[in-house]
């Protein structure tokens, strides 16, 4: 604003007291309107800002469903709706070259990073030759099925170049071989909901009417001290694998051998080392992280 | 006594004898948006630190980013859980509120661009030819490098600027995210992006960039003063008339 007296050059003639008069007065004016409006405007902010302050603190202070606050719980789980209604049961995941597997630097030799040994290096009396997978509710049968590594190595064999994305915000290429779980399934097939034949056979239609069957598989570790609950399209995702080498060589222990499973459209921590039990459900199996506040889903 | 007469078109209350009048500045729309923004952004970057955390691999130069007592401020004192900024293994916790918010400042975003292009605010905020020049001249202006004031107009050349670029930060932001939270069924975005590790390093300088943001537009905010503040809560701003455009 300048010095200068903003009223001057309305002139010094008769009516200019009069006019300075009347031109103070409709300034006083507009003030007055403006503290008027500040006054309502100011009043609703602070009451938003503070409706928002005790949201916030309301949200997070809700129980806990699965380890985290309700609220948080109920809008992974419509994401997770969302996602699977999305989900492309056709839609791969990219594949890779061998030039760009991810080979990192493991306790001086070259190797595949490894995170997480729950089911392993607590379970020291396993036994990797007396291992067999024990499959639950497999349709037409009463009693778990046994298989051994020979039995699963009948089925068709797929290898991979996948990216496998930890939930701690890495990622790693990795060469995967294995056995379609859409083949396995399709041999072991689940119990379903709704009946109905493949053609050609006495066995539900896995492939093709995926939806008649139950909703979930939970696979666990031989101790089951690590699990995780898979959604049947998910794990009939044709790159699901059952696991048995990587990078062209057979699994190591802390990468779960004998058997482990490779699901690319999900985070790492859903990929199962050391397979003991596979079983098809209809309830929502059980999560190790998800029981920790991490999203049951973890769909990538 | 007369009273104040609101301008049906630009919105402005005058009084005709006076030489103060109340010129509308922003849209309630534009507030609303603003200000809804702002706990929103606020939160997703506070969770986004969370879920950082897990995997804290960026640098600049020497600088880790982000050292332990960024985390964990007085951790040295007392044990991490004790403090009240501890931002370590919250992982979960961070990426159960970025994946609910995300939602709301996706919706907030596109309904202010939806807004700001229907309404004709766009013409305030898009630069045009001379944008760069007189940004220039507001930088050096405001860094006492130059004593002539730039033109006066509701926007200057640099406000501009950064706010078509924080719009389009804000978009950045968006399909940076969409390609690390699905990067198998949004696979598309994630390639275009060069990968899933490089697009959560733009991620996170994205949101470095927001900081900056903030924090020049906090100092701004402060320099211009209570009217212009007062402008964006009430929408008008006291402007005397011989200094109006």
């Amino acid at each position: 604003m300048s010095d200068k007296n903003p009223y001057e050059d309305r002139g010094l003639n008769a009516g200019s007291v009069l006019n300075q008069l009347e031109a103070i007065d409709a300034d006083r004016e507009v003030k007055q309107e403006m503290r008027r409006m500040s006054r309502r405007s100011f009043i609703w902010a602070g009451i938003a800002a503070v409706g928002v302050y005790e949201f916030v603190g309301w949200l997070a202070s809700r129980h806990e469903d699965l380890g985290t606050p309700w609220p948080f719980r109920r809008a992974l789980d419509a994401n997770e709706d969302l996602a699977m209604d999305y989900f492309g049961p056709k839609r791969l995941a990219p594949t890779f070259s061998k030039s760009d597997l991810t080979l990192e630097d493991v306790d001086g030799q070259v190797g595949i990073r490894s995170n997480g040994a729950y089911g392993i290096d607590d379970d020291p009396d396993f036994d990797p030759k007396a291992w067999t997978l024990t499959v639950n509710n497999v349709f037409g049968k009463d009693k778990p099925v046994q298989l051994t590594m020979e039995d699963l190595k009948k089925l068709p064999s797929t290898t991979q170049i996948t990216e496998m994305f930890c939930i701690e915000g890495w990622s790693i290429k990795v060469e995967w071989k294995g056995i379609r779980f859409v083949d396995f399934a399709e041999k072991y097939p689940p119990n379903p909901r709704v009946f109905e034949k493949a053609d050609g056979s006495d066995k539900p239609a896995v492939r093709s009417k995926p939806q008649n069957l139950v909703r979930f598989v939970s696979m666990k570790t031989p101790n089951e001290a690590y699990y995780v609950g898979l959604d049947m399209a998910s794990a009939l995702h044709p790159q699901t694998l059952l696991c048995y080498e990587m990078n062209g060589a057979p699994l190591t222990d802390d990468h779960g051998a004998p058997l482990r499973l490779a699901i690319p459209v999900k985070y790492g921590v859903k990929n199962l080392k050391r397979i003991g039990s596979i079983t098809y459900t209809d309830e929502k199996p059980a999560d190790y992280w998800a029981e920790q506040g991490y999203d049951w889903y973890a769909g990538m | 006594m007369a009273h104040l007469t609101e301008d049906s078109e630009s919105g402005s209350k005058r009084q005709v004898a006076g030489r103060l009048y109340l010129e509308k500045k922003h849209p309630l729309a534009i507030r609303w948006f603003h200000w809804i923004n702002f706990p929103l952004i606020a939160i997703m970057i506070w969770s986004g630190v969370l879920i950082y955390w897990a995997n804290g691999v960026y640098r600049l130069g020497s600088i880790s980013l982000f050292p332990d007592w960024f985390y964990h401020p007085g951790y040295q004192e007392k044990p991490p859980e004790a403090g009240l900024y501890d931002l370590t293994g919250r992982l979960a916790e961070g990426m159960s509120w970025h994946f609910m918010l995300m939602w709301f400042f996706t919706i907030n975003g596109i309904l202010y661009v939806l807004y700001t292009a229907l309404s004709g605010e766009w013409r305030y905020i898009l630069p045009n030819r001379s944008t760069l020049k007189e940004a220039i001249h507001v930088i050096l202006h405001d860094l006492h490098l130059r004593k002539d004031h730039p033109p006066r107009q509701k926007f200057n050349g640099a406000q501009k600027l950064a706010y078509t670029g924080v719009i389009i930060m804000g978009f950045g932001s968006l399909i940076t995210g969409i390609a690390i939270y699905k990067p198998v069924q949004a696979s598309f975005f994630t390639q275009l992006m060069g990968g899933y590790t490089v697009a959560r390093f733009l991620h996170f300088w994205l949101m470095i960039l927001f900081v900056l943001f903030f924090l020049v537009h906090i100092l701004q905010v402060m320099r211009a003063g209570w009217n212009n503040f007062r402008s964006m809560v009430t929408g008008y701003e006291i402007v005397a008339e011989e200094e109006s455009v």
